[in-house]
C-alpha cells in the first residue's frame, strides 16, 4: 500500500499529511496517558507494536501474480483503540520510507492515512458491530482484522485514482484500476493477518487474561465457544 | 498447543504458498504490488514525472533484504520474548499453587 516517494502531486501530499498529523498527535497524547494510567499495558502494547513491525516486513506472494504485505495494526486497535496505532503505524511507515525507499516522505501523509489512521478505525469498528452481533470473539477479531487489512488497500487505491483520474472514466476508472492492483492482491493476505492476529489475541487471551480484562476493548467482550 | 493452533497455522502457509502456483504467472513474476501501482500511473498519466526522489536508497537488493529482514527479527524477537516470558510466568505460577486451575489447562 505503499504510495512511492514523488507519486502524489504536491497538492495531494501536503493534503493528506495535513489531515495525518493531528490523528498522529491525538494518538501520541492518548499512548501517553493510557500509559501514565496503567503502566502495565506497557508490555501488551510492546507486542502490539511488534506484531506490526514483523507483518508489515513481510512481503507475501498472492493469487494475482504480484507481492504485498499485512499491516499488522489491527490488533494493537482492537486492544488499545484506533488512534494508539497512529503512532505505531507511522514510526514503521518512516522506517520504510528513510531506510528502504518503500513509501516516501512525501507520501508519507497518505500512507499514514492509509493504515495507520483507515485500517485501525475500521478493524476497531467490524469488531464492535461484530461482537455485537454475539459471534465468538474468535469471529470478531477474524473478521477485523481482516477487513481492516483490506480497508487500507482500499483507501490506498481511492488516493492514486483521486491523484490520477482516467483521461477517459475519471475517477472510477482508475480506482478500478489501482484496486485490481492492491484490493485484489490483499485479500488471501488481509485473510492471513486475520487469522495471525487471531492466533495472538487466543494466546493473550490465555497469558494475559488479568491485563485483557482491564483493557476497554475486550470488556465488549463476544462469548468464547465452552 | 491446541489443535485449533496448529491448524490455523496451517491455513496461513497454504494461503502463502499456493498463490504461487495458482497465480498465471506474469512477466518476471511475483514482484511488488507497489511497482505494480507505479507503472500504472506511468499509462495512466504518461506526463507525470515524480518531483521527488527517496533521499536514501538501499545499496542493491540483498541490502534491502537485509533491512526487511531486520525489521521482521525485531518484531518477531519482541513477541518471542512475551511469549516466552508468559509461560514461564505461568509455571511458576502453577508450581506456587498446585490446586488452583488455570485457564491454560482448557
Amino acid at each position: 500500500m505503499h504510495i512511492m516517494e514523488g507519486f502524489l502531486p504536491p497538492v495531494h501530499a501536503l493534503g493528506w499529511t495535513a489531515v495525518s498529523v493531528p490523528f498522529l498527535a491525538w494518538g501520541l497524547r492518548s499512548m501517553g496517558r493510557g500509559l501514565r494510567a496503567h503502566p502495565e499495558r506497557r508490555m501488551l502494547l510492546g507486542v502490539a507494536a511488534a506484531f506490526a513491525f514483523l507483518l508489515s516486513a513481510l512481503k507475501l506472494p498472492s493469487v494475482t501474480g504480484s507481492c504485498s504485505h499485512p499491516t499488522g495494526v489491527g490488533l494493537g486497535a482492537l486492544l488499545f483503540g484506533p488512534v494508539a496505532m497512529v503512532p505505531v503505524g507511522f514510526v514503521v511507515l518512516l522506517f520504510q520510507a528513510l531506510l528502504l525507499a518503500h513509501g516516501g516522505i512525501t507520501t508519507l501523509g497518505a500512507n499514514v492515512f492509509s493504515m495507520a489512521i483507515v485500517g485501525p478505525c475500521v478493524s476497531y469498528g467490524v469488531f464492535r458491530a461484530v461482537a455485537a452481533l454475539g459471534l465468538t470473539r474468535s469471529a470478531a477479531v477474524f473478521l477485523a482484522a481482516c477487513v481492516g487489512d483490506l480497508a487500507t488497500y482500499v483507501t490506498t487505491s481511492a488516493q492514486l485514482a483521486w491523484a490520477f483520474p482516467a483521461a477517459s472514466g475519471g475517477f472510477a476508472a482508475s480506482f478500478l484500476k489501482f484496486a485490481g492492483i492492491f484490493a485484489l492482491t490483499q485479500v488471501p493476505i488481509a485473510i492471513s493477518e486475520g487469522l495471525l492476529t487471531v492466533l495472538v489475541v487466543n494466546a493473550m487471551a490465555r497469558f494475559n487474561a488479568h491485563e485483557l480484562r482491564a483493557l476497554p476493548v475486550m470488556a465488549v467482550r463476544a462469548r468464547e465457544p465452552a | 498447543m491446541k489443535r485449533r493452533t496448529w491448524w490455523i497455522l496451517a491455513a496461513v502457509i497454504l494461503l502463502t504458498v499456493l498463490p504461487l502456483w495458482l497465480a498465471r504467472a506474469p512477466a518476471g513474476g511475483f514482484g511488488g504490488a507497489d511497482d505494480a501501482a507505479r507503472q500504472a500511473v506511468g499509462t495512466i498519466a504518461p506526463g507525470y514525472r515524480p518531483w521527488f526522489a527517496p533521499l536514501v536508497e538501499p545499496a542493491s537488493a540483498e541490502i534491502a533484504s537485509l533491512l526487511f529482514a531486520l525489521q521482521a527479527a525485531a518484531g518477531a524477537g519482541v513477541i518471542g520474548f512475551w511469549l516466552g516470558l508468559s509461560v514461564a510466568r505461568e509455571r511458576a505460577r502453577r508450581a506456587a499453587d498446585p490446586t488452583r486451575e488455570y485457564d491454560a489447562d482448557r
